[in-house]
């Protein structure tokens, strides 16, 4: 069993986003570190990219003012090389299509592999266009993750049966519970692989009602915003933060 | 050659959120069943002829013919459409598809404006909602371009992301796109983005090329030696190239804007300078550092300022098939007053960049062989920007 599925086995997941460099890198290890302690159980390591247009301002935000600080795809290399040593939850970067191309998919894969990273998350790669990067994470046993949206429709078996790692329900604004039922069905028809979704304030459903359908939440703008607010005094909000989400969800 | 969907060579793709993935299928499929519609074909037609003033004119430039002494050069005059630019060509086809496609809303990127304003004016004739995102440093720069959007009824969104310019401006408008899918139409203004956008903005802009086929054989008897356009995402360059592209002996030559050189951070030549990513939905040529971060880009010309070009660009670049060359900024406004005093025509500063690659090339050709240049639109827009540029203040 990969280390990603092992996360899966004791209720309901929660995954922290966190980009890395914001406001600096020690602040992202103390946030990562606060984080784990108070239960989460994947980290999303957000490596910075210019313009990440499918998310919202917030993070791109973030993403610009860690690049400012001088934050390269080689420095959170490094920085992750020394996490890795601390933090035994897994670990997924999430990043844009660009940041690995231009790196080179195969050192960038490689080196992933190396440092301890598990899986790939690269939203403006969908399911049409993984074989950018699929032979690569396949060669060294890094999971790319495959994101779902409520748009997706008749796309959802198909993603789902090809599904590696665990399956990412990005969040779509105005997302109504019934679609969400029906989504989670055709998954769950099709796939023994988990699936999270993503919670970032603007769907019309509760935390309760998404984690109770799926297999955990995965939580990026509230974690920004909390620590665009409290900059390097983030690590203690964010705990305290992950620790009244995860008891919401072992209370289902 | 790539089998994947919406390639030139190794260029194009689909690289979107997965959000966005049934959009862009669903346009895919409608285009594909329209183009060939023979009554969405009648209703474009007809709105290119009535409502645009099209076809437009293939001039004969005699005065920079003389003064040039070398190829004859004739100007297509895309400047003369309604709204002054060839960007009411795509605007037309797209809000057309959107229509029939039962789409109520309008979303759209500008840069200088133009688009923004081609989309307003679309959406205005064809009832639909219309909203413009431009960074906020260009909705400064072309002040008078938002209230022209504003009285066609648009609602102009400034986006103060980023760098606050074109590529900003894209990137909000594709945001809105994630979170609007339903009712809301995107209506790319070049040959960028995802696939089918680079296609469907290419085939409602080679109106230009297949107008100049004809007009040119009318005139002369044969085909030009070289066809020349200004190139940012490339929309009227692949207009211009598009129905040449299968006749070898017809050089196709991109106009890049160099802004203040190639050698200098202060460019937008994406060819010139630039290397191979993924950004805004496809794979192409991007100005970018080595870790893929965009790099912000500068020209004198706001139609010009971005850090992309569109994919069938970059893969008629690999093969070799057109030819692109940087143009500064200098080379343009001295082509812009160029073109002004010599033929009477002010030429938007776009499209001054490749009058000034035609009067170095003019001159090294025959006086038997032909050159045409594309006047992308004009330039009154500009002016209070060229006389700032030359230490005037003047105000619009």
């Amino acid at each position: 069993m990969s280390k990603l599925q092992a996360a899966f086995q004791n209720g309901k997941v929660f995954m922290a986003f966190i980009t890395c460099g914001d406001p600096d890198l020690q602040t992202t290890a103390a946030a990562v570190k606060a984080a784990v302690e108070n239960g989460a159980d994947i980290i999303e390591l957000n490596i910075p990219f210019s313009d990440p247009t499918a998310v919202d301002p917030v993070i791109q935000e973030a993403n610009i003012r860690a690049l400012q600080r001088g934050i390269t795809t080689d420095s959170v290399f490094d920085f992750v090389r020394e996490l890795r040593k601390q933090i035994t939850v897994p670990l997924v970067f999430s990043t844009y299509a660009n940041v690995v191309f231009s790196y080179g998919a195969d050192r960038f894969v490689r080196t992933c592999a190396e440092i301890g990273v598990d899986g790939l998350i690269v939203p403006d790669v969908p399911f049409e266009e993984r074989q950018e990067f699929l032979p690569q994470c396949r060669k060294y046993g890094v999971a790319l993750i495959s994101m779902l949206a409520v748009t997706s429709r008749q796309r959802v078996a198909a993603i789902a049966r090809e599904a590696e790692g665990f399956l990412y329900l990005m969040g779509c604004p105005g997302t109504r519970e019934q679609e969400l039922t029906e989504l989670m069905d055709t998954v769950r028809q099709n796939t023994g692989i988990p699936c999270v979704v993503c919670l970032n304030g603007t769907e019309d459903y509760r935390l309760k009602d998404v984690a109770t359908k799926t297999d955990g939440v995965a939580v990026d703008t509230p974690i920004v915003t909390l620590m665009a607010r409290y900059g390097t005094g983030s690590a203690e909000p964010v705990g305290a933060y992950v620790r009244q989400i995860k008891e919401e969800l072992r209370a289902i | 050659m790539d089998d994947r969907k919406g390639r030139f060579g190794i260029h194009g793709g689909q690289y979107v959120p997965e959000v966005l993935m049934n959009a862009a299928h669903e346009l895919e499929e409608a285009y594909n069943h329209y183009k060939d519609d023979p009554e969405f074909n009648r209703e474009l037609t007809e709105l290119f002829n009535e409502y645009a003033g099209r076809p437009s004119r293939l001039y004969y430039a005699r005065k920079m013919t003389e003064d040039l002494g070398g190829a004859k050069i004739y100007l297509k005059r895309e400047d003369l459409n309604h709204t002054g630019a060839h960007k009411i060509n795509n605007v037309l086809g797209q809000v057309l598809l959107a229509k029939k496609m039962g789409k109520k809303r309008i979303i759209a990127e500008t840069g200088a404006g133009q688009h923004g304003v081609a989309s307003a004016t679309a959406a205005a004739l064809m009832n639909m909602e219309c909203v413009v995102f431009m960074g906020e440093e260009d909705t400064r720069r072309q002040a008078l371009n938002v209230y022209r959007m504003r009285l066609l009824g648009a609602q102009v969104i400034p986006v103060s992301s980023g760098t606050a310019t074109l590529k900003d401006a894209v990137s909000e408008a594709m945001r809105e796109w994630t979170n609007r899918v339903n009712d809301t139409y995107y209506c790319m203004g070049s040959v960028v983005g995802p696939h089918p956008f680079p296609e469907i903005v290419r085939d409602f802009q080679a109106v230009i090329s297949k107008e100049i086929k004809e007009q040119i054989l009318e005139k002369e008897g044969r085909l030009p030696d070289a066809v020349i356009a200004c190139v940012g995402g490339g929309s009227n360059a692949i207009g211009t190239f598009h129905h040449f592209v299968e006749d070898k002996e017809v050089q196709l030559i991109g106009c890049e804007a160099a802004g203040r050189g190639v050698d200098t951070y202060e460019t937008a030549a994406t060819i010139a300078t630039g290397s191979v990513g993924i950004f805004h939905g496809m794979k192409s040529y991007f100005c970018q550092d080595q870790y893929g971060q965009i790099a912000p880009v500068y020209s004198i010309s706001a139609g010009l300022d971005y850090p992309g070009i569109g994919p069938e660009h970059a893969s008629l670049h690999d093969s070799g098939r057109a030819k692109y060359v940087p143009i500064t900024d200098d080379e343009a406004v001295d082509a812009f007053e160029y073109l002004a005093r010599t033929e009477g025509i002010i030429p938007a500063i776009e499209s001054a960049h490749a009058v000034a690659y035609a009067r170095k090339l003019a001159p090294t050709m025959g006086k038997d062989q032909i050159i045409v240049i594309t006047v992308s639109g004009r330039g009154d827009k500009d002016c209070a920007a060229i006389a700032r540029y030359r230490g005037e203040d003047i105000h619009e």
